[in-house]
């Protein structure tokens, strides 16, 4: 697959993210209607009249449904929400992943960040793409990330960690991955990514706990409704581990591309190689770094045990490929291996 | 009917002849400004150096041979660049590179120099520029390699030079230039 190709993979597939999500909030807002709120739209057969069975206590009656306008107002507030939150997302994406992690701004009358700032002006000269915004992140722990929404609006962060760890040759290795993550849209889709699951996991939690009380069975519908409200219910409780799959899937291809895209820009595949060797040997987990920016960082942030497994499952849950693969990949580009 | 197909084929052939034009015509744009960018590098060595010499000059007065080299050195890459003839450039510019390497190696025998803050962030920007050089260059020369086989595959071959492009020169160092000379260790202690 060559850069275009991924450029174009990359925008599709963020396309794609949007969608589901906007169609996983018209779902939250359409089940919110029929199973809490018992709106009945004007094609839809009237609510059944319940007979009074002798053996009814008195006194109860069924529960009018809560929203009697005959309009869709949960599906409607749904899709505006879902609307504004992609919105969000993709204006203030980039910040809201910057400022989760505590980074801030690289300042160049520090010698260690003015070598960052040279390091990352020569990768960019490299590239021949606009230059991103430097910033550093407060933690001991190596590790760095890119964010963005296109290659004129990008940031690169690294932890201070990195900065004190790495020599010269191995920093401009990982600033020229996050390069090429910047140069491949890989940043777009993944902000948009962590920034759309914050939401689902925010969203989905909120509708449990108001459809803590369906009023399904007596308000309105019947038993054909019990199957709708239960898969609603699971939708709700795997949309979040679904789209951690999904992120984590989503980045582990890109490191390997990424990866090859900064030999290609260092003509040194050794440097990122070693850069890798210390990230790892580093095997604290990075902390300022939260779980939803996991797959956006060079290393995974939990620390090396999440690292090391190679079976199915340890594949299925790692956001990164094993280091020891990357490492050997990039050892074949210099021949070494 | 014949007509018709006369005009479909015309057409195809303006639209490929329109299609080539653009994409050569962009790529030339690339490369020039690409070679902009080496020039805007080798700008800013020139005016860093200066300073360096200013501030290890006290520190390195046995070594007053190697700080005048890459004074001279300087000025006449400075004369190459005003020149504007690209072999010249580069050759200047290697032998610039040439002296300011030993200066560097010899700076490694003065612990007062490493201790400088001074010293030591000139000598981060020296070499953050070395690179940048390199960089840009490398840039230049894989936008020239893509411009130049692009003009020379079938079937754009065949009227690349009717439409006016000819291949770039790559920023490559002359045969006889000081980089292409084989280091010389030495490893007498």
């Amino acid at each position: 697959m060559n850069i275009y190709e991924q450029q174009a993979n990359n925008k599709r597939m963020t396309w794609f993210i949007v969608s589901a999500f906007v169609a996983f909030f018209l779902l939250i807002g359409a089940g919110f209607d029929m199973f809490v709120l018992g709106t009945r739209l004007p094609g839809m057969a009237p609510a059944p009249v319940v007979q009074q069975s002798v053996y009814q206590r008195p006194g109860r009656r069924p529960r009018p449904p809560l929203n009697n306008t005959g309009l869709p107002i949960g599906t409607m507030l749904a899709f505006v929400a879902g609307a504004v939150m992609v919105f969000n997302s993709a204006s203030g994406g980039p910040r809201m992943v910057l400022q989760s992690s505590g980074a801030v701004p690289a300042d160049p009358s520090n010698p260690k960040h003015r070598q960052f700032l040279n390091v990352l002006e020569e990768m960019q000269i490299a590239s021949g793409l606009p230059m991103p915004k430097a910033f550093v992140i407060p933690d001991p722990d190596p590790n760095a990330f890119a964010t963005g929404f296109s290659p004129e609006n990008s940031y690169v962060a690294v932890t201070e960690g990195l900065l004190d760890t790495l020599n010269r040759e191995e920093l401009q290795g990982v600033v020229a991955h996050e390069m090429s993550h910047i140069r491949n849209f890989d940043i777009r889709l993944m902000t948009m990514v962590a920034a759309l699951a914050g939401a689902i996991l925010l969203i989905s939690d909120f509708a449990l706990r108001m459809g803590g009380m369906p009023r399904g069975r007596d308000g309105n519908g019947g038993k054909g409704n019990v199957f709708g409200l239960v898969l609603w219910i699971a939708v709700l409780i795997l949309a979040p581990l679904i789209t951690n799959l999904m992120a984590m899937a989503i980045s582990r291809r890109r490191e390997y591309l990424a990866d090859a895209s900064a030999a290609e820009l260092t003509r040194n595949p050794m440097g990122l190689a070693s850069a890798l060797e210390k990230i790892r040997a580093a095997a604290a987990p990075t902390r300022t770094i939260k779980q939803g920016v996991a797959h956006m960082c060079i290393e995974d942030p939990r620390g090396a045990s999440a690292e090391d497994g190679t079976g199915f499952f340890a594949d299925l849950f790692s956001t990164h490929p094993p280091v020891a693969r990357r490492i050997e990949a990039l050892k074949k580009m210099a021949y070494i291996s | 009917m014949s007509a018709t197909i006369v005009l479909v084929v015309l057409a195809a052939v303006a639209a490929w002849l329109i299609f080539t034009f653009n994409g050569l015509i962009a790529l030339r744009n690339q490369v020039r400004n690409a070679f902009r960018q080496i020039d805007v590098q080798l700008k800013r060595r020139h005016d860093l150096i200066p300073n360096l010499v200013n501030s290890v000059k006290g520190e390195m007065k046995f070594e007053q041979d190697t700080l005048e080299k890459v004074i001279s050195a300087r000025s006449s890459a400075m004369a190459a660049s005003a020149g504007g003839n690209v072999g010249e450039i580069s050759r200047k510019e290697g032998e610039l590179s040439m002296a300011l390497g030993k200066l560097f190696a010899l700076s490694e025998n003065y612990p007062n120099l490493k201790a400088s803050d001074n010293v030591r962030t000139l000598m981060e920007e020296l070499s953050s520029t070395e690179n940048k050089i390199a960089f840009s260059r490398q840039l230049y020369n894989d936008l020239v390699t893509s411009f130049n086989t692009k003009q020379q595959v079938f079937p754009t071959n065949m009227i690349a030079a009717m439409l006016g492009f000819q291949a770039s020169d790559l920023f490559e160092l002359p045969d006889n230039s000081v980089e292409r000379e084989n280091p010389k260790v030495d490893l007498a202690v």
